[in-house]
């Protein structure tokens, strides 16, 4: 594999950056630094779940994905649109409306995700059902959850479920069927996801389970939401029938959607990086009986709380519920596909100990001993004014050599009052009318040295440090 | 005798809501240490049980865990009521946990047994009436 299996589509705006300690106490992986003055996202750490983009109070992180444009590079393009894209609109009866306002944007095709969607839950209920004995299994749609289960759950990883994500089924169809129509090479076709999230677009460039995506690019909802509205043509009669999903597919945007996919009573559905990290916890300690199917979204609400949309995620929620409503169950079949001929992963996906400390159990062990001990050195307060998120953190950071015990806080504050104590003590004779001797004097000078070095050593925000 | 750790525990008893904090750490601290997942969910499953028990039966305890290059023991000790048979305690589904604690979800009889079944070794010591340790060790 060439690609970087560690690339994230979160970038830092450093211009923006204040150094403040949000996003390094919001990251689910304690994937950030803060060193001199600016964040730093530790690529194997990273997720990828978007949770730095939202919290950031400064808009310092943002999330990567390609523009429109990239429409140009191709000579025919196909829009795939995320059952999260209908929700960002107001009223939307018929999502015709939107396929069709896609096309007169500029795309020559659209297939639906939702449409793919459908079939990835016919597959999920069979392959369950094949596999009973094996459940409960997780859900593997979401690439933030696979990433977190790759670095963090070596034990639950057989437990995903091994079948493509809706997107790369829906490019997969997409590509095959603009090759039979316009007899292009693949190369000429353009496969143009629009995404609610910025996860997606590391998925396309590094996918999980297989080799290589049909996915050409990703868009953004919130960019390409906007631009469809003035071709919006509610008048049924001029829209042309596009549409091939039902309930299951659409209800996918949901948290809870898939697992409605599934017809099955037994199954749990978290959403929010922090509740599914609490489910993997318990699944992992087999804490949770009688469940067949576990789905998780690293996004609050769902796919429709992801960071590249436009709508309040629970608002697009409700809208989700109002459009599917009369809407048949299903529309699409594996039957009716003929163009996906293997809907399953063909790749394993593998443990990645990013967390282990050294590279034997014996190094490990000893690292892990010095962690402690320098753990118990430090205050518990989890400031953050180190850049790390806890004191544990910089134990660890220190340990692996990233760090120095004096980027706490307090003990820079112990040293240097332990140094002024000495000098203090030194000069106290002097004050009495008693000359320092030669090696007093030599003594002091060094206290002195050592103290501004200290001081030196400690990053000051840019704000308060002094004119010169 | 290589390097060794060891992490020790306080369980309240009172709190049925914390009880599997302490396993829960081991297993975070076994994952930094790159020990095999096959053993984490031994140690996971075989301490979180006996912190349990420790919870329903003896009003909480201490957990003392060393881990070496060769194994992770760990002993838990209680001040509580003392086992009175332990062959019958080691049979599955017999359970001395009250009605509240089992509408809870807890003493269904499978503590003890899930204990030896995960460990590779296990031991009890236990006096009526002054209480009990059980050691478990899991071999890396």
């Amino acid at each position: 594999m060439g690609t970087n299996k560690f690339i994230r589509s979160v970038r830092l705006r450093e211009s923006a950056c204040q150094g403040c300690i949000n996003c390094i106490k919001y990251c689910p992986t304690q994937a950030i630094r803060v060193h001199n003055g600016k964040a730093h996202i530790i690529d194997k750490f990273c997720i990828d779940c978007g949770r730095c983009i939202r919290y950031c109070p400064h808009h310092a992180k943002i999330p990567v994905y390609d523009p429109l444009s990239v429409i140009n590079n191709f000579k025919y393009t196909v829009a795939l649109p995320a059952p999260s894209l209908y929700a960002q609109y107001n009223n939307l009866t018929n999502v015709d409306i939107v396929l069709n306002a896609l096309l007169k944007l500029g795309f020559d095709d659209v297939y639906e995700v939702s449409a793919a969607a459908e079939l990835v839950s016919e597959a999920s209920r069979s392959y369950i059902r094949q596999h009973m004995d094996e459940a409960p299994f997780i859900s593997s749609a979401c690439p933030s959850v696979i990433r977190l289960i790759r670095v963090k759950f070596p034990a639950l990883i057989s437990r995903l479920l091994p079948i493509k994500a809706p997107v790369e089924v829906a490019a997969e169809i997409a590509r095959a069927r603009a090759i039979k129509k316009t007899g292009l090479k693949p190369e000429e076709i353009g496969i143009i996801f629009i995404s609610p999230c910025p996860s997606k677009v590391s998925y396309a460039k590094a996918p999980l389970g297989i080799e290589k995506s049909n996915i050409d690019n990703v868009v953004a909802i919130k960019d390409v939401y906007p631009l469809l509205l003035p071709h919006m043509k509610h008048d049924e009669s001029q829209l042309k029938p596009l549409s091939h999903s039902g309930r299951i597919g659409i209800g996918w945007s949901n948290a809870g959607g898939e697992a409605g996919g599934l017809l099955a009573d037994s199954y749990l559905a978290a959403d929010g990086i922090v509740n599914i990290l609490r489910v993997l916890e318990e699944l992992e300690d087999e804490k949770l009986h009688g469940l067949t199917f576990v789905e998780l979204n690293a996004c609050s609400g769902g796919c429709v709380g992801g960071t590249l949309t436009v709508e309040n995620a629970y608002i697009a929620m409700a809208k989700t519920k109002r459009l599917t409503k009369y809407q048949p169950v299903s529309k699409s079949h594996l039957d009716d596909t003929p163009e996906i001929r293997n809907i399953y992963w063909a790749d394993d996906i593998e443990y990645e100990p990013v967390f282990r400390l050294g590279n034997t159990f014996k190094e490990s062990l000893k690292m892990m001993s010095d962690v402690e001990k320098l753990t118990a050195r430090f205050p518990g307060l989890d400031c953050g004014s180190c850049g790390a998120p806890t004191c544990q953190t910089l134990a660890e950071d220190i340990v692996r050599g990233e760090a120095t015990p004096n980027d706490c806080i307090y003990v820079l504050r112990s040293n240097i009052a332990d140094l002024s104590q000495k000098i203090e003590s030194l000069t106290q004779g002097e004050k009495a009318g008693k000359p320092l001797s030669e090696e007093e004097d030599e003594m002091l000078h060094k206290y002195i040295k050592k103290l501004t070095t200290e001081l030196a050593s400690f990053g000051v925000p840019g704000n308060l440090r002094q004119p010169r | 005798m290589g390097d060794q750790l060891i992490f020790t525990y306080v369980i309240d008893g009172n709190d049925f809501t914390r009880a599997g904090e302490a396993s829960s750490s081991v297993k975070n601290k076994l994952k930094m240490l790159g020990v095999g997942s096959d053993v984490i969910r031994k140690t996971a499953i075989a301490m979180y049980e006996g912190e349990i028990n420790m919870v329903i039966h003896a009003d909480g305890g201490t957990i003392t865990v060393t881990i070496s290059d060769t194994d992770i023991t760990m002993v838990l000790a209680d001040t509580g009521p003392g086992i009175p048979d332990i062959d019958q305690a080691m049979q599955e589904g017999f359970s001395t946990a009250r009605e509240e604690v089992r509408s809870l979800g807890f003493g269904a009889g499978m503590g003890l047994p899930n204990m030896k079944r995960y460990s590779d070794e296990m031991h009890i010591d236990t006096v009526i009436g002054q209480g009990t340790t059980i050691t478990m060790k899991v071999n890396l």
